[in-house]
């Protein structure tokens, strides 16, 4: 390490050390950043019901029969599903549904076709990740007009038959109750985590530019890095304890489960934190006072709340607006919290959202600390 | 005749551009636009070290648009200047090692102490561990700020604050402090004890610029500046200056300054 590094190292810690100080002085702000968590997940525990289409579907076909392509047929034909794909073993559904490239899987057994032939009941599934209660059941809405559709036609086509040829049973995975609030409990930590760092971090440099203190500070031999991340790194505490917080709640209260590790849980939610903290930065840059900072804030949290897939699954909406959404910290993050949370899910599947995290967060530090100027114009 | 830097334990004399005398501040035609406004025009200046110069002018002359560009605060619009021996375009942060700045508003943190604020800027400044510890208690003594180490800079009275600041400023033992009206709204009582640090400084070879409304401070400099609209219009020593505008005293000169810019305003 050189010397310049070493010079520059040292002066992050009377940065801390100051913050941490101020931090602990700072009594309401301490409350309202533990408190919050609470209070939110009791205000956004409901959830809003919506209509579901386009639920990205795989298809297991073990018939490869006449009847089971006609099946596939009416259950694309429905518009809840859209058939992304066709796989070979139950392992791949898994592992599809898994990863959030597929929402919903349509299985049809090897003797399908045989069944309908001999009058029997034939049994088809539909398994659907009921971890979003509003997709779960929008698909046990549509799995239950395509089946309709499809007895219907078949009726019409054998004549007088004493049972119903055919059954498209519907199997919610992860919920298997749908009950909202576990869809929505995880969801209400990603949105606080996302409202109290950018908050905090976009006022934080702000408040120091309005107080007078920032002119005393920059007039010293304090490089930018030291001063954005001293007051930066405080807050990834801050983001924990609230995550920490929220997660108590979210058992006790709520009882969500938690199925993957937490472990993986809090390192994953280090690049969010980081990203959010870099999305506040850069506010701080643009804001001149606190209030330009909060009211830059607020903007930046309606398309988290509206496109992150927090309360309105992505699928239902325009490309346009899922495009806005992939911008977002918090979309990805909803996808690590809700998979590790409801799924179980390990490393392998939330690694992709982990990077993009990792990216986004690195670029935004980088913007915010070349935009920021050591001087007071 | 040396400028050190704090924790450079080299202590390379500095030299000015002529390599002659040593000069603490030297400007050539300084300029700072703000948009449609000339706040500093065609500025030169030159400060010799050790010197306690004053600048002075009614409100809007420029006095606190030349402080921040000396400190790195703003850039320069054109012309050039070099502080301690560095220019201030090109070597901001050396000089931000080797100066101290107390700006005309209360700038330290109301919710750290005394001590935790004398401490912060002392670590800023690259002050560590035990030689940072008896510094600031022999600092500490010397601005009487011992008794109230523990007390929240936010509740000190107006005097105290700006005892603090300057406390703040010279904890690293700055070759050249910028006072930017530090005694606004202290009582005679605190400006007498603030301008016996500020002698005590100079003494001890510490270069300062200061800028000031009152006319007692003013004759307490070594030479003064009077800046007007944004244009030097007089130097010289505090018995020089009022000849200068064939006035009898500082303040009759102030007070005429004062009529020709609302003169021109009108």
């Amino acid at each position: 390490m050189s010397l310049m590094e070493r010079a520059r190292l040292s002066r992050v810690w009377p940065m801390l050390w100051k913050e941490f100080i101020q931090m602990r002085r700072d009594r309401l702000t301490l409350a309202l950043i533990v408190g919050m968590p609470a209070l939110q997940l009791m205000l956004f525990g409901y959830a809003v019901q919506t209509e579901v289409r386009h639920q990205p579907t795989i298809v297991l076909d073990e018939s490869r029969s006449s009847e089971s392509r006609a099946l596939v047929t009416t259950v694309a034909n429905s518009g809840t599903f859209d058939i992304v794909g066709h796989v070979h073993s139950r392992a791949e559904v898994q592992s599809l549904i898994e990863d959030g490239t597929a929402k919903a899987a349509l299985i049809i057994p090897p003797d399908f076709m045989a069944d309908i032939k001999r009058g029997r009941t034939a049994e088809a599934q539909m398994i659907v990740n009921a971890a979003d209660p509003q997709s779960a059941a929008a698909a046990l809405a549509g799995a239950q007009l395509s089946a309709g559709a499809r007895t219907q036609a078949l009726l019409g086509g054998a004549g007088h038959r004493r049972v119903v040829p055919l059954e498209l049973r519907v199997r919610p995975w992860y919920n298997p109750a749908q009950r909202s609030a576990i869809f929505i409990v995880p969801g209400v930590i990603g949105v606080l985590l996302t409202l109290t760092m950018t908050l905090i971090t976009s006022t934080a440099i702000v408040r120091e530019r309005e107080r007078g203190t920032l002119e005393q500070l920059i007039v010293t031999p304090i490089d930018k890095t030291s001063l954005m991340l001293g007051k930066t790194i405080p807050f990834i505490v801050v983001g924990y304890a609230q995550m920490t917080t929220a997660l108590f709640f979210g058992k006790v209260i709520f009882d969500i489960p938690i199925r993957g590790s937490l472990i993986l849980l809090y390192v994953a939610a280090l690049a969010f934190i980081l990203a959010s903290l870099g999305v506040g930065l850069l506010i701080s840059t643009l804001a001149r006072t606190q209030a330009q900072a909060m009211q830059l804030s607020f903007f930046f949290m309606l398309p988290n709340i509206l496109l992150s897939g927090y309360v309105f699954p992505r699928e239902a909406m325009p490309e346009p607006a899922q495009w806005v959404g992939l911008l977002l910290p918090l979309t990805y993050f909803l996808k690590v919290l809700r998979r590790i949370l409801l799924m179980g899910v390990g490393v392998e599947h939330i690694w992709r959202e982990w990077v993009t995290l990792a990216v986004i967060a690195t670029v935004l530090l980088m913007i915010s600390i070349k935009r920021f100027s050591k001087t007071i114009e | 005749m040396t400028f050190p830097a704090p924790g450079d334990a080299s202590r390379a004399p500095f030299t000015t551009a002529t390599g002659a005398a040593p000069v603490a501040v030297e400007t050539v035609h300084l300029r700072k636009t703000f948009g449609p406004l000339v706040a500093v025009d065609a500025l030169d200046l030159t400060i010799a070290r050790g010197e306690v110069f004053g600048l002075l002018g009614p409100n809007g002359s420029g006095k606190t648009t030349t402080i921040r560009m000396l400190c790195g605060l703003l850039e320069p619009t054109s012309g050039s200047a070099r502080v301690v021996g560095f220019d201030v375009a090109r070597e901001p942060e050396k000089i931000r090692e080797r100066i101290g700045y107390m700006s005309q508003r209360f700038g330290l943190y109301d919710d750290l102490t005394v001590g935790e604020n004398l401490r912060f800027y002392a670590t800023v400044y690259g002050l560590h561990g035990d030689a940072r510890a008896a510094r600031l208690a022999i600092h500490m003594g010397k601005m009487g700020l011992l008794e109230r180490a523990t007390q929240l800079a936010g509740t000190l009275s107006g005097g105290w604050k700006q005892r603090l600041s300057l406390a703040c400023a010279t904890a690293h033992e700055p070759a050249m402090l910028f006072l930017d009206e530090p005694t606004a709204g202290v009582d005679p009582a605190a400006r007498r004890a603030f301008w016996e640090s500020i002698y005590q400084l100079a003494r001890g070879g510490t270069t300062i610029l200061v800028t000031t409304h009152y006319m007692d401070e003013a004759e307490r400099c070594q030479r003064l500046a009077f800046l007007s609209r944004g244009h030097l219009i007089g130097l010289g020593t505090p018995a020089e200056i009022p000849a200068l505008f064939g006035q009898k005293t500082i303040e009759g000169v102030f007070v005429e300054l004062q009529r020709r810019d609302e003169g021109a305003a009108a």
